[in-house]
């Protein structure tokens, strides 16, 4: 009799400390915060205090410039740095997919950048854009060319590099993944029937790959919104707000501006665009799923 | 497999070396200047002939040395200390979540209950909070909220012990910064673990179950060891996590629990910048994740894979 209760609670169980956690400092803050950006608040007061201002916050920002310019600098540096990644990092997977002798310590070399901190990529980054001792400028000095001013007047573009720099890998490391566990007898026949090396990654390698290759190029995007300690080290969002990615806004609106009503509703239009994303990506994976099921389906009627 | 290398041309070879030369290279050249003296650096047009020095790293690591160092009069970089904070956070936030985490996968795996949809549609849809739209809210609440009165049993308790002012709060606590830490590492090895407890086959979890396991037992003593791999990949990308960020950690920190990237910050905002000093900081801060790297990559290219193929 215990027993039996007991196993008819262990799944609340197992799940009671996931649940309460992700209630208390996820969800909680997330409907604390929805709650707050009707409000006109500021870090001196309790939320129950702020003043209700209804849409206001939401109105304001609508027609703010700098936060149309950081919402266009952010969707920007999103596009830029996803589009490049995902030309590179497949077209490396494409060339490195061969049968070569040490490519476990090749990706191991590879996957190095995206575990270093942001912070210390952006010290690593500044410390080669510097105008007069960074690398770049050095080499470019010693090849007798101009001095570029790197963070200055070309900051997006190289706050791009380096986010080229840390994330080709992880587009890299999953095509590659993908282009291995592509089934073999696909790509025997077409050598058979004579594809070249390109007809085949064209005809049959990239649709293969395709939708690993949508799934990749989704979570890169969502993570892409979430940059933030890179820009803030190498240039603090300037100069002007040619760098000022949302994250970077909210961060300042809510610890420098200390408005947190109009930070709490700018995170909320972050949050709308990342969850259009993220259903995106969720309607794409069961319209995969469905339609393989359907493929499935027809071949075992054939059969 | 077959273990046969296919010969390719040199210039394949040329391209693979300047894809590593890309790729290690400014870890390389921060790991260099670590170890020269500012003057070396501003002045310095020859890259590798220098005499290396500790200097910088006895300048960053000043507060937990045995002796003093000779070039210091005033040691004003607490790096040693900063650092103790990030281990304590990070380690003690890996551990809760891979626990907590590898649980609610199970329940979601193996159980049928009411709810389970939502939590689990819950869970995916949360993945995607960028920590920047948590500041505003964990802020507010953490200082305001989820507090304990002063006046109260538990809250006076507390400030007879450590002293100060005011109610008790969760924010300035190393456990403030875990437990944020941990609700936003949760979703992700949930839905790791997920696609490695679906290979454990059942009949050995009602093997133990026939033999008079209760349902702890049999997760604890049967389904955990099974999943190992999963674990170490989700405990790599966990502590990656927990060990580099810095938004939430700045917002939450007071003066004695700040960690290393918060100060790595702050060091490179103030005007005149120590190059050597700040290089040392970083390596330091990068040194963990390369020693993962190097030992683990295996794990962390299986959970990259495991957690976006399958998302």
């Amino acid at each position: 009799m215990f027993t039996s209760r007991v196993n008819r609670l262990s799944p609340y169980l197992f799940m009671a400390p996931a649940v309460i956690i992700m209630a208390i400092a996820l969800i909680y803050p997330l409907g604390y915060m929805i709650w707050g950006s009707f409000r006109a608040w500021d870090p001196s007061q309790t939320i129950g205090e702020a003043e209700f201002v209804g849409l206001k916050n939401y109105i304001t920002l609508w027609h703010d410039p700098s936060f149309r310019e950081s919402l266009g600098v952010t969707l920007r540096f999103a596009f830029f740095c996803v589009s490049i990644e995902m030309v590179l990092g497949v077209g490396l997977a494409l060339l490195l997919d061969r049968n070569i002798r040490g490519m476990s310590l090749l990706r191991t070399m590879f996957i190095l950048p995206m575990m270093i901190a942001p912070v210390v990529v952006g010290l690593m980054w500044r410390y080669m854009y510097h105008p007069s001792v960074g690398t770049f400028n050095r080499v470019l000095e010693t090849l007798g060319l101009p001095d570029v001013d790197w963070l200055g007047s070309h900051a997006l573009t190289s706050v791009i590099s380096a986010d080229i720099w840390q994330w080709t890998p992880f587009i890299f490391i999953l095509s590659l993944a993908a282009l291995q566990s592509l089934p073999r007898s696909a790509l025997e026949a077409a050598r058979i029937d004579g594809a070249t090396g390109w007809q085949q990654i064209v005809h049959i390698k990239l649709p293969l790959m395709m939708p690993v290759l949508i799934v990749t190029a989704l979570l890169r995007l969502i993570d892409a919104f979430k940059v933030l300690e890179v820009i803030l080290v190498l240039t603090e969002g300037g100069p002007g707000l040619s760098t000022e990615i949302l994250a970077l806004r909210i961060s300042r609106t809510a610890t420098e501006f200390r408005e947190l009503g109009v930070a709490a509703a700018m995170s909320n239009y972050l949050l709308i665009l990342l969850m259009l994303l993220t259903v995106g990506m969720f309607a794409f994976n069961r319209w995969q799923e469905a339609r393989a099921a359907k493929v499935r389906m027809a071949a075992e009627e054939d059969s | 497999m077959d273990q046969s290398y296919e010969k390719q041309n040199p210039a394949f070879y040329a391209v693979i070396g300047l894809l590593v030369f890309m790729s290690v290279g400014p870890v390389v050249l921060m790991f260099v200047n670590s170890f020269k003296l500012d003057v070396d650096i501003i002045s310095g047009t020859s890259g590798l002939l220098f005499l290396p020095t500790i200097q910088n790293y006895e300048t960053a690591l000043c507060d937990v040395l045995w002796y003093e160092p000779d070039h210091l009069e005033f040691c004003s970089l607490k790096f040693g200390g900063a650092f103790i904070n990030s281990l304590i956070i990070a380690l003690i936030s890996t551990v809760l979540t891979l626990v907590i985490g590898a649980m609610s996968a199970y329940a979601l795996v193996r159980f049928r209950f009411m709810g389970r949809d939502t939590v689990s549609v819950t869970t995916l849809m949360v993945r995607m909070v960028p920590p920047a739209v948590l500041l505003v809210p964990v802020f507010g609440l953490w200082n305001n909220e989820f507090c304990l009165d002063k006046n109260g049993l538990i809250g006076g308790a507390i400030r007879d012990a450590f002293g100060g002012r005011g109610d008790v709060c969760l924010a300035g606590t190393h456990s403030g910064i875990i437990i944020i830490y941990v609700a936003m590492n949760l979703p992700f090895v949930i839905w790791i673990l997920q696609s490695f407890i679906v290979q454990v086959p059942r009949s050995l979890e009602e093997a133990a179950r026939v033999d008079g396991a209760g349902p702890f037992q049999v997760f604890f003593k049967v389904v955990l060891p099974l999943i190992k791999p999963g674990l170490a990949a989700a405990a790599i990308f966990t502590f990656r996590i927990a060990w580099n960020e810095y938004l939430l950690a700045s917002a939450l920190s007071d003066r004695n629990t700040k960690t290393v990237p918060i100060l790595i910050v702050n060091n490179m905002s103030e005007f005149n910048v120590e190059w050597g000093v700040i290089m040392a900081t970083g390596m330091l801060l990068a040194i963990p994740p390369i020693i993962f790297t190097l030992f683990a990559s295996r794990q962390i290219i299986t959970g990259m894979t495991a957690g976006a193929v399958k998302g």
